[in-house]
């Protein structure tokens, strides 16, 4: 570990500051440049058939109709895609006995859940393509279907995969100390509920996209492509499709919104690649807003029992629990459909000193969307339960819920040290946070407001989270496991004859300002303006090889990487200048795009004359000196498997008892994410996590019939957080820098979305107790809080 | 064969003619026969806002009116708002306040501020999230997009 | 998705608009604003062979107002009436509603006449015409009919409009400008469609008691939906006491349905606490 040896706060040193983003004005311009802006010659839209059940056997499939309509080009269905694309398996060999069956882009034979592509047209244009779809004949034998995740593994069950025996996809328990000895022990008192979470998915603007063209010349795919990680579907597209690597280049250029949805293999992306290569033309495939409810991968959809002791003094003596999730008919490729459950297992109870931990998740298949990744993995279910459970128990015993935290949370000089399921954590501020959080919001006006307000039969209620983020992932998460998922990143830095940097970097940009902050990094190590430096991202052929974006690890990992091939590059920037000043290279420095003498002294020469005798006069320099003027460096987490977050979290809901309607009326959050690198990105950053979890907790939900049938197909069914609902949200930093890195930064983008459900449910409840009412299911509709109401006698 | 239409428009102050199928919808023939994607398709029902647009002095969704529709109309895209003025303030304001992450929604966002703002709309902050509340946004949270629509507003942003 | 293919006509005038509905064959769609006309054909649920484009037909726009009461044009937008004096002086119900209905890029090409003759039962606006007796003016080649909103609105979707009449105008009773109004609803987010809503309006001075009341309900049923129970539980009374407790009651006798959200026991509570508090803004 390196620690923090730089100084953030010279001349130039934006690191900290709250820089606008360059591609702010180019996207308020109209100036984007999304998949669905790119046209290409001879290009063809798809348009797919998508299964109408969850479960049924092909009896036949006749396009001979479709082909004929016009505009069409071609009608490819599953079965002409094998031997055409190899089948992929979500599994990981970390994930020990994750099981899932191979997959093909589209369906063959048998259909597994409600939107599974079936068949493709590819047409001159969209409407016709739909136009075509129309005129397919398929004939479909239903199947039983598994789709209550909760009966899945039931006897009678349809099992789904037979060649397994039952719909178990993988399982795990972590058992530290001795919970049920625990259980058993004195002057203790036990709360034990039922936690439920609903399907949501990740509501993207942009939906799901991509452009691909394939060149026979020289076996050359090239796909445009929203979403997060090119390296991760270079991979892919090569292994499945049988060809080299290097000859696939994936680029994203503008993507309008990921949360995790963009980073998975879609059947029909795969299809649409497939196309490109089939017909020799471009193909696009832009899905629809019934298509990304369909099939943009779910999340969050677990049912809990969980209990916790507490002693009489407040202190947490045991947590336990039994999770059970439903994925889908298979495990999402590449990454798993294990991750969410194995998260919310490592993560439950990670803020506390809990000393007998025993949780067990069961991860089944069912005949429904996938689920897989999406913002904030297993914390908004991790975080519930416990600050759930933490905050009943404060109740069960008469405490103060900040009270019981103070009393539980890990001291913040106890550090390093393991959670309770064994995770490794440094460099976390949890008693901080919670006492910075008490007094942003004034608690105990707060309290004396609810009480007044109590009194005038409003019912207000404050419910708070303590909270952890993994952020800056090492191999351990996915690479360890088999998974072409890069753990580190790279950045070049590279200095042209102008005096201008270029960054060009394997982290990629969705709008979270990751090309900002890489500028800022870059003209604060090197000493230059910002606008002189120009960031390339996302595209396997021309940036280092990496991971893309995921489990907030930008700033952290990205940016680190930046700022050694910066430092690497002003090291031969200042070897070059000390030649040609004829002093030594430790005597001079960079400032405002000048090599200037050390400490603050005057300009001897700017970085474009430097430039300029390299690139042209090279003749002036001597033989043997051969300056390169660009570096490259690469960064992975080496000394913890991640790097957690901490966080603190509170809001203050009003709960109108008549209707069951939830407002949020203020929310605060307190975030640690180490060194903040742009105070104006991570801010929004926070906010709009907080958003996305207030959706989780009030509004949104996938809901199916019984038979499997998605009933949430529109944005008028599926409820996303729109601004006149949205309480402004209040946000402040403690800065606790990583000791894994000079930079010191962790991530911050998940953060919001993972405490907020708890931090909310806490509230409501805190709203409902004196009624007698609680509720503990997400998300908290009028329905379900006015059944909760009506359990309580209301 | 499909129908077509005979149309002509204004659009960003340009005269255009064009024969449309009657059945493309006016943000599908601004993005692709004119090739001003600037205005964004986010759901095609009216419900996420990306493809609000200026029809005629009103905020108009891109999604459900035709092309047809729109012979004679005079259009305003984002590619078409000056560059000074209240509309310039507004992008400053915005920049400022990192009211925009993907930018997925600012298009659609600008036309709906700006139709507040040019009413007199004031910088009340729950009058300006009811008349946003047909913008879709999952990045921002909203907050910074009231703050920058304050800002224009109070006369803390300029072009 | 995509609009499946249609033919398009965009008739000069009313007699154009009319011959063609009596002449042509198939399933026209008269466009009137196509807000929710628009959102079922992208998504194909929707599929006319025609649509008759109504933008030009003159007779079917403008306010006026008369001894009867007001007449407003089936292609009035929703901006216009939320901007127009005649409108919401004459029918003040209508301006009370509006800020609740969609969101403003929505109300700038919505109609009124659209709106009707779509009826949607979580539409606002059939329940605010039936609130305040409105009658619906309906025009076809073999001339004009006026229908009382209670005997227009049928079901799901389902109107008393002949497939080859249009929705001329909507006609406002004066005494519509007079009566005292309430409107409240519960939507999960603003501009959604309601959970539960109603509209009212009644005689008498503000604190006196109801003189003749009339109550739509919207969100509840296939249809907006008349409350004749309370309607008689409360006229000539105070809104108050075992009085409002009887008009609340007598909601169970509704044929409410439950969507998505909220299954019918969750909607006839909400139905019973927008009516209290609708009644407790007059």
């Amino acid at each position: 570990m390196s620690g923090p040896k730089l100084s953030f706060d010279q001349p130039n040193r934006y690191i900290g500051q709250p820089v606008p983003r360059a591609d702010a004005q180019r996207l308020l311009m109209g100036r984007g440049r999304f998949v669905d802006d790119m046209q290409a010659p001879r290009m063809v839209h798809a348009a797919f058939l998508r299964s109408p059940v969850a479960h049924g056997r092909i009896v036949s499939l006749d396009v001979a109709a479709a082909r004929r309509m016009p505009g069409v080009v071609a009608v490819i269905t599953g079965a002409d895609l094998v031997g055409v694309v190899e089948p992929y398996v979500g599994v990981l060999s970390h994930l020990a006995g994750l099981r899932s069956a191979p997959q093909m882009p589209m369906a063959v034979g048998r259909v597994r859940w409600q939107g599974e592509p079936v068949a493709m047209v590819l047409a001159q244009s969209r409407a016709e393509a739909e136009d075509a779809v129309a005129e397919i004949h398929l004939d479909l034998e239903d199947l039983p279907a598994a789709t209550d995740m909760e009966r899945a593994l039931d006897p009678d069950a349809p099992v789904i995969h037979p060649e397994f025996g039952s719909n178990l996809a993988w399982t795990r328990t972590v058992n530290v100390g001795d919970v049920d000895a625990a259980l058993k022990g004195q002057d203790i008192t036990i709360v034990e509920r039922e936690f439920r979470f609903g399907r949501h998915t990740g509501v993207t603007l942009e939906a799901r996209a991509t452009l691909v063209e394939y060149d026979p010349a020289e076996d050359q795919l090239t796909v445009l492509y929203s979403g997060q990680a090119p390296h991760m579907m270079q991979f892919i597209f090569a292994k499945h499709f049988g060809m080299l690597e290097e000859n696939v280049r994936v680029i994203s250029q503008d993507v309008g919104g990921s949360f995790g949805i963009k980073i998975h293999t879609y059947g029909d992306e795969i299809a649409a690649a497939a196309a490109a290569r089939m017909l020799g033309r471009p193909v696009k495939f832009v899905a629809d807003r019934f298509e990304s409810f369909m099939t943009d991968i779910h999340a969050r959809d677990h049912a809990v029992r969980g209990r916790m002791a507490v002693g009489r003094a407040g202190h947490i003596v045991a947590l336990d629990f039994d999770d059970v999730t439903g994925i889908g008919p298979y495990s999402m490729y590449p990454r798993t459909s294990a991750i969410e459950a194995n998260q919310v297992l490592n993560l439950t109870g990670a803020p506390y000193v809990v000393p007998n931990y025993r949780a067990t998740s069961k991860v089944v298949f069912q005949n429904k969307t996938l689920m897989c990744q999406y913002r904030a993995v297993g914390h908004p279910i991790a975080m519930a339960i416990c600050d759930g459970l933490l905050e009943e128990a404060a109740a069960a015993i008469g405490m103060d819920p900040v009270e019981i935290r103070r009393r539980n949370l890990m001291r913040d000089d106890s550090y390093p040290r393991t959670s309770a399921s064994g995770m490794k954590l440094d460099d976390l501020s949890h008693q901080k946070a919670l006492e910075k959080l008490v007094e942003m919001m004034d608690y105990a006006r707060l309290r004396e407001n609810q009480a007044r307000l109590r009194q005038q039969g409003i019912h207000r209620g404050i419910g708070f989270v303590s909270m952890v983020e993994v952020t800056n992932p090492s191999p351990m998460f996915y690479g360890i496991g088999g998974a072409p998922i890069a753990s580190q990143d790279g950045a070049t830095v590279r200095l042209d004859a102008g005096g201008g940097v270029h960054v060009s970097s394997s982290v990629t940009e969705q709008g979270q300002g990751t090309n900002a902050i890489l500028q800022q990094i870059v003209a604060g190590v090197l000493g230059v303006d910002i606008a002189r430096v120009k960031v390339t991202t996302g595209d396997t052929r021309t940036t280092p090889y990496g991971g893309g974006t995921w489990a907030s690890r930008g700033a952290g990992i990205g940016g680190e990487a930046a700022l050694l091939a910066a430092q690497a590059l002003k090291e031969q920037v200042l070897d070059v200048a000390a030649v040609i000043l004829q002093t030594q290279a430790d005597k001079l420095d960079v400032a405002d795009g000048s090599v200037v003498d050390a400490g603050g002294g005057a300009a001897r020469m700017t970085l474009s004359d430097l430039a300029r005798t390299v690139y042209y006069r090279g003749n002036e320099l001597p033989s043997d000196m051969k300056p390169e003027l660009v570096a490259t460096r690469h960064y992975r987490v080496t000394d913890m498997p991640f790097v957690f977050t901490n966080g603190a979290m509170a809001a203050e809901v009003e709960v109108d008892v008549e209707t069951g309607f939830v407002r949020v009326v203020n929310f605060w959050a307190v975030e640690d994410c180490g060194r903040v690198i742009n105070p104006r990105l991570v801010d929004e950053q926070v906010r709009g996590g907080v958003v996305q979890g207030i959706g989780g907790a009030l509004y949104e939900e996938c809901l199916y019939s019984e038979d499997g049938q998605l009933l949430t197909t529109t944005m008028a069914d599926y409820l996303v957080p729109m601004a006149a609902e949205m309480p402004d949200i209040h946000v402040a930093h403690i800065e606790t820098p990583t000791k894994t890195s000079i930079l010191g930064a962790k991530g911050a983008g998940e953060a919001g979305t993972g405490g907020a459900p708890a931090a909310v449910m806490n509230a409501v409840n805190d709203a409902l107790r004196p009624l007698g009412a609680s509720i503990f299911q997400m998300p908290m509709t009028p329905a379900r809080v006015l059944a909760a109401l009506g359990r309580a006698g209301h | 064969m499909p129908e077509t239409r005979d149309i002509t428009l204004t659009v960003n102050g340009e005269t255009v003619t064009a024969t449309v199928p009657v059945r493309l919808n006016l943000v599908d023939f601004l993005r692709n026969s004119l090739g001003l994607t600037g205005s964004h398709v986010g759901c095609e029902h009216g419900v996420c806002g990306a493809c609000t647009l200026d029809v005629d002095g009103a905020t108009t969704r891109g999604c459900l009116m035709l092309a047809v529709q729109a012979d004679g109309c005079t259009i305003t895209t984002v590619e078409g708002l000056p560059a000074h003025g209240m509309a310039g303030a507004l992008r400053a304001a915005f920049t400022e306040r990192n009211a925009l992450q993907c930018g997925f929604c600012t298009p659609g966002m600008l036309a709906s501020a700006l139709e507040y703002i040019g009413a007199g709309g004031a910088a009340d902050r729950t009058a300006i999230r009811e008349h946003l509340s047909g913008n879709y946004c999952r990045c921002t949270g909203y907050q910074s997009i009231v703050d920058a629509v304050c800002d224009v507003i109070e006369g803390r942003a300029r072009a | 998705m995509k609009a499946a293919d249609f033919a398009y006509r965009r008739p000069a005038d009313l007699a154009g608009a009319l011959a063609i509905l009596s002449a042509e064959e198939g399933d026209i769609a008269p466009l009137a604003g196509g807000q929710s006309l628009m959102p079922m054909m992208n998504f194909r649920i929707a599929q006319p062979t025609m649509l008759l484009d109504l933008a030009d037909v003159a007779e079917l726009r403008g306010v006026t107002a008369g001894p009867d009461g007001l007449r407003i044009g089936a292609m009035t937008r929703y901006v216009q009436l939320a901007a127009d004096p005649l409108v919401t002086q004459g029918a003040p119900l209508i301006g009370l509603a509006l800020p609740h209905i969609a969101h403003a890029a929505i109300r700038n090409r919505g109609t009124i006449g659209g709106s009707v003759a779509l009826a949607d039962p979580a539409a606002e606006m059939p329940a605010l015409l039936l609130a305040m007796a409105a009658r619906i003016e309906l025009v076809s080649l073999s001339g004009r009919r006026v229908v009382a909103a209670d005997d227009f609105f049928l079901g799901l979707y389902e109107t008393a409009r002949a497939p080859d009449e249009l929705v001329a105008a909507i006609h406002i009773p004066a005494d519509a400008s007079r009566r005292r109004v309430g409107f409240y609803e519960l939507a999960r987010r603003h501009g959604d469609y309601a959970m539960a809503g109603v509209a009212l309006t009644a005689g008498g001075a503000t604190g006196q008691p109801l003189a003749s009341p009339r109550i739509a309900f919207f969100g509840l049923s296939d249809r907006a939906v008349r409350a004749t129970g309370a309607e008689a539980a409360l006229k000539d009374a105070q809104p108050a006491g075992d009085t409002l407790g009887a008009a609340v009651d007598s909601l169970s006798a509704l044929p409410i349905n439950g969507d998505l959200h909220a299954p019918p026991d969750v909607k006839l509570k909400l139905a019973g606490v927008v009516l209290r508090r609708a009644l407790a803004g007059m």
